[in-house]
This record gives structure tokens, C-alpha cells and sequence, in this order.
């Protein structure tokens, strides 16, 4: 009986000195995104609204924006154009760096593009793909494809490069044929690293996105932060860079949660356990 | 039929160290056969070219000269009359511990029901029947290294190949991996040839050891326990265990260049 207390007590001392880890996640950030709006607000008051503006200010050019409509019509206009290049991207990425990472002759022929093509100055180029594709919906998607494909493409073929010998020996002893290596061994043990290479392309898809709209046909997003900064409405010229933002949280989050179903192991592996 | 064969092996590495090209001989001119349903240990300090020589056997490495034959057919490269068991058992992260099974069965060809119970079949044998659907960072480390057995089993192999197969385990688990896989071979009969660093245990499993040093060939012994073996803790407490033992700590510590073959 005396044993059953003292083993409860000390749970509980393990509880008490154990509340900070008790503190959920989503709390902590919501915590710091509060704090930092107050202060954002506090001081954004005092400065010109022309050269800043403040959260309040913000909310409600961001009101305006929804009930005229305006801010979805032009988040679906912004969202088509990224959705195809993006996909493309992973499509296309995947598949490339795999095989780059996986075949001496492929590496030596193409890696070299791909390593060039990740620090291509895109803005640059982008008046010449629109004498290629013209000023619409292709010419969009081409530069959203353009900016995230190969992050994906380098860090597959980085994953690949990591994957254990022994693994694929596995696969060589059971005499598997090269593409049932590639698919079944290579394919899931690069999983992490191609997931990592899916979100870090989301911030260069989100900006690739802007770019587009700027200096293609102005449209969507791009075009109220354009025609809000041009009359000095700061306030509204925030409102789709918040919503890019979040939206681009919200991806991440997204690809997290895709993530842990299509490689639970991994999670289980790596444990969740961090100070 | 299971009889493997090295015949007149070498190898040869080369090394880049820093600017300049070493060539490392690993393996000069080995030979020796694990006869059908025998065990064969092969033991020596690390970097005398034991693993080497089953890599070979294997075909996950080839040799820069002499042959590998399996019933006396010269192989080249890796086939599923061989069955390999790797050091730290090597199971793909992603499968249950049954999916692993049969996916050695799968690259034999096997398909539908016969895949499944073919694979639970020799998850039994290995005692691992109700663990089955776990993935291998659920499973200790001699329950990963019995699934890597099984695997290797369930394609029905003519030899086993094993390469230090429980080094990376504790000593207790060791000792009852070692008994079930000597139950295990009097079940199925495999040839076996076992790659392992642990004096004990290279003479209470083997029927035959092979010494090796500096890539040779230093002695083969026979090991005169007899079959079964039962209990391996009796086993350790004969006179036949201690000689052996003896002899081969003898053979291990003694300078280098004095071999013989008996």
C-alpha cells in the first residue's frame, strides 16, 4: 500500500517539474505570433501609413477585400496557375532525381542542369518565357514550375545519394531487378528527403507565383499588392502577402500530415521526442 | 544438394589514400567447400578477409580471380540458390516484419496466396509468428536478426549465408539465437556458412572451421562435437568443446606464416 502512494507522488513530482514540455506546441506559437502583432501593432501605429501600416489597419483592408469579393476571386486566380506548376514540379522533380541520383551516366549528363537550373535567376528570364508561352495561364504555371522543380530534384537525388549500401545490397542478394530496386528499396528509403524538397519548394512555388503576376499579365494576388502599393494603400497592399503566408503555413502543415501517412516509419524511427 | 565451393579465390582492393593508389590484397587464393547440410565457420581477427570471402560467395563482390560454384555450377553474381543474412539483419524500414519475408519471396516470383503463407510459414519457424505485422524498429534486435533469417530461409536456398549474423546482439540473446539456428538447420538441413569473430561460438556451432589470416587460409579444422547438440551450455562443458576452443585460440594467437591444413 505505502508503495502505491510513493510511486504516486513521485508521478506527480514528474508532472510538476514537467509543465513546461506540457505546454502544447500550438500554444507556444500562438503565443509568439500574439506577442509580436501587439508589439507590430504598438509601434506600426506611429509610422506614416504610406511607408507601414498595422495589423488593425490590415484587417480591415482585409475586410473590405473579402466582402467586395476581391480577395478570393483573386487567390483562385493566383491558386490555378500554382497548383499546375507546382504539381508539375513534383512530377517531373521526383522521377528526375531519382534517376540522377541513381545512374552514374544520368548524373553526369543532367546533374549539372540541375545544379545550374536551382540558381538560375528566373526574374530575369521571365520576359523571355513570355515571347515563348505569351502572358496567360501557361506562362504562370512555367514560372511556378520553374522556381520549385529543382529544390525537389536536388533533394531527391541528395536522399538517394544518402540511402545505405547495405539496403540496396538487400535488394542485389535477392537478385532484384534494377527497377524493382529503384522503386522498392531506393523509392521509400528517400521518402524524407523528397518530402523535405516538397516544402522547401512551397516558399520558392509562393514567390515564383508573385513574380508571375508582376511581370506577366497582372492578375490575382500579385495585382492587388501591384495596384495597392500604386496608390499608397499600404494597409490593403499587406493583405495578400499575410494571405500567401499563411496560405504557405498551411501547405506546410498539410505535406507534414501527407507526410506521415505515406512514411509513418519514419516519424516513428526519428521519435517525436525534442527539448 | 547444397555444396558451395571457393576455388582458387583472390581479391584484390585498391585504396585512394590521400594522393597515392594502395593496393590492398584481401584474399589470396582461397579455398574451401561447405558440404551439403554442413555448417562451416569461418573465423579470424577483423580485416583477415572473412567477410570478404562470403561476399564473394555471395556475388555482392567479385573476385579478381578463381571461381565460386554452388553443387559444382560456377556462379557469378548474386542468385536465390544463395540466401544471405546480414550483419545488422538490414530490414527495409517500411515493411512489417511479413512483408519483409515475402519480399524475398516476391523477387523469387512467388505470387498470391502461396506469397503469405509461405512467408508466415517460416516467421513460425523462426518463433516470430505473432510479431509479424510489426515494423523492424518495433522488434529487438534478435527478433530484426530472426526475421532476417527467416527471409533468407523462405526463398529455400541451397546455402545460408551468414555474416556475423549475431555479433550485434547481447551475449544471452546471442546464445539462444545460436541454438535455435543449430534446431533450425536440423529441420531444414542448410548448408551453412557462417562468418564470425567470437571463438565460442564458431566451435559450438560448426561442424568445420576455417581460420583465416591476412587473406589466407590458415587452418580447417573439424570440429568434433557431435549432432545434435542440444543444449549449448552443456556442450560448452565437454572436453571436445575446451580442445577445440583451445586449438583454435592457439591457431589465432600464433605468429604469423605457420599454417597448416589438417
Amino acid at each position: 500500500m505505502t508503495e502505491l502512494v510513493d510511486s504516486k507522488a513521485e508521478t506527480q513530482e514528474r508532472d510538476a517539474s514537467g509543465v513546461r514540455r506540457g505546454v502544447p506546441r500550438w500554444a507556444i506559437t500562438l503565443a509568439s505570433v500574439g506577442v509580436l502583432t501587439l508589439l507590430w501593432e504598438w509601434f506600426g501605429r506611429d509610422i506614416n501609413p504610406v511607408f507601414g501600416s498595422y495589423p488593425s489597419a490590415i484587417a480591415a483592408a482585409f475586410w473590405d477585400l473579402i466582402q467586395s469579393g476581391k480577395l478570393q476571386a483573386a487567390t483562385l486566380e493566383s491558386l490555378q496557375p500554382f497548383a499546375v506548376g507546382y504539381a508539375l514540379a513534383i512530377l517531373l522533380g521526383v522521377p528526375l532525381g531519382l534517376v540522377i541520383g541513381r545512374y552514374r551516366v544520368v548524373q553526369a549528363a543532367l546533374g549539372i542542369y540541375v545544379t545550374a537550373g536551382y540558381a538560375m535567376p528566373l526574374v530575369a528570364l521571365v520576359p523571355l518565357l513570355v515571347l515563348w508561352l505569351g502572358l496567360g495561364f501557361a506562362v504562370k504555371a512555367a514560372v511556378v514550375f520553374l522556381m520549385s522543380v529543382f529544390p525537389i530534384c536536388i533533394n531527391t537525388w541528395l536522399g538517394v545519394a544518402a540511402v545505405p549500401k547495405s539496403l540496396i545490397e538487400v535488394g542485389k542478394s535477392f537478385v532484384a531487378p534494377n527497377t524493382v530496386i529503384l522503386r522498392r528499396i531506393i523509392l521509400p528509403a528517400t521518402l524524407p528527403y523528397i518530402m523535405a524538397g516538397i516544402r522547401l519548394a512551397v516558399g520558392r512555388a509562393v514567390v515564383a507565383m508573385v513574380i508571375a503576376e508582376f511581370f506577366t499579365t497582372i492578375s490575382g494576388l500579385g495585382a492587388i499588392i501591384i495596384n495597392s502599393a500604386n496608390n499608397f494603400d499600404t494597409a490593403t497592399m499587406f493583405v495578400p502577402i499575410v494571405v500567401l503566408m499563411i496560405m504557405a503555413i498551411g501547405l506546410n502543415g498539410l505535406i507534414g500530415v501527407i507526410e506521415r501517412k505515406v512514411a509513418p516509419w519514419q516519424a516513428e524511427i526519428a521519435g517525436r521526442d525534442r527539448e | 544438394m547444397g555444396e558451395v565451393s571457393l576455388i582458387d579465390v583472390s581479391k584484390r582492393f585498391v585504396l585512394q589514400v590521400g594522393n597515392e593508389t594502395q593496393t590492398v590484397q584481401a584474399l589470396s587464393r582461397v579455398s574451401f567447400t561447405v558440404r551439403d547440410s554442413e555448417i562451416v565457420s569461418l573465423i579470424g581477427p577483423s580485416g583477415c578477409g572473412k567477410t570478404t570471402a562470403l561476399r564473394i560467395a555471395m556475388g555482392l563482390e567479385l573476385a579478381s580471380s578463381g571461381r565460386v560454384t554452388v553443387d559444382g555450377r560456377e556462379v557469378k553474381g548474386c542468385g536465390h540458390d544463395r540466401g544471405m543474412v546480414f550483419q545488422h539483419a538490414e530490414l527495409l524500414p517500411w515493411l512489417t516484419a511479413i512483408e519483409n519475408v515475402m519480399f524475398g519471396l516476391e523477387m523469387k516470383g512467388m505470387r498470391g496466396a502461396e506469397l503469405r503463407s509461405t512467408a508466415e510459414r517460416y516467421l513460425d519457424l523462426v518463433g516470430l509468428g505473432a510479431s509479424k505485422n510489426r515494423r523492424p524498429h518495433q522488434l529487438s534486435g534478435g527478433m530484426q536478426q530472426r526475421v532476417g533469417i527467416a527471409r533468407a530461409l523462405a526463398i529455400d536456398p541451397k546455402v545460408l549465408l551468414m555474416d556475423e549474423p549475431f555479433g550485434a546482439l547481447d551475449a544471452q540473446t546471442r546464445e539462444t539465437m545460436q541454438e535455435e539456428l543449430l534446431q533450425i538447420h536440423g529441420r531444414t538441413g542448410k548448408t551453412i556458412l557462417f562468418v564470425t569473430h567470437d571463438l565460442d561460438e564458431a566451435v559450438l556451432i560448426a561442424d568445420r572451421i576455417v581460420i583465416m589470416r591476412e587473406g589466407r587460409i590458415q587452418e580447417i579444422l573439424h570440429v568434433p562435437l557431435p549432432r545434435p547438440r542440444g543444449d549449448l551450455g552443456v556442450a560448452r562443458g565437454t572436453r571436445e568443446f575446451a580442445e577445440t576452443r583451445y586449438h583454435v585460440w592457439k591457431a589465432l594467437h600464433a605468429a604469423p606464416g605457420t599454417s597448416s591444413v589438417h
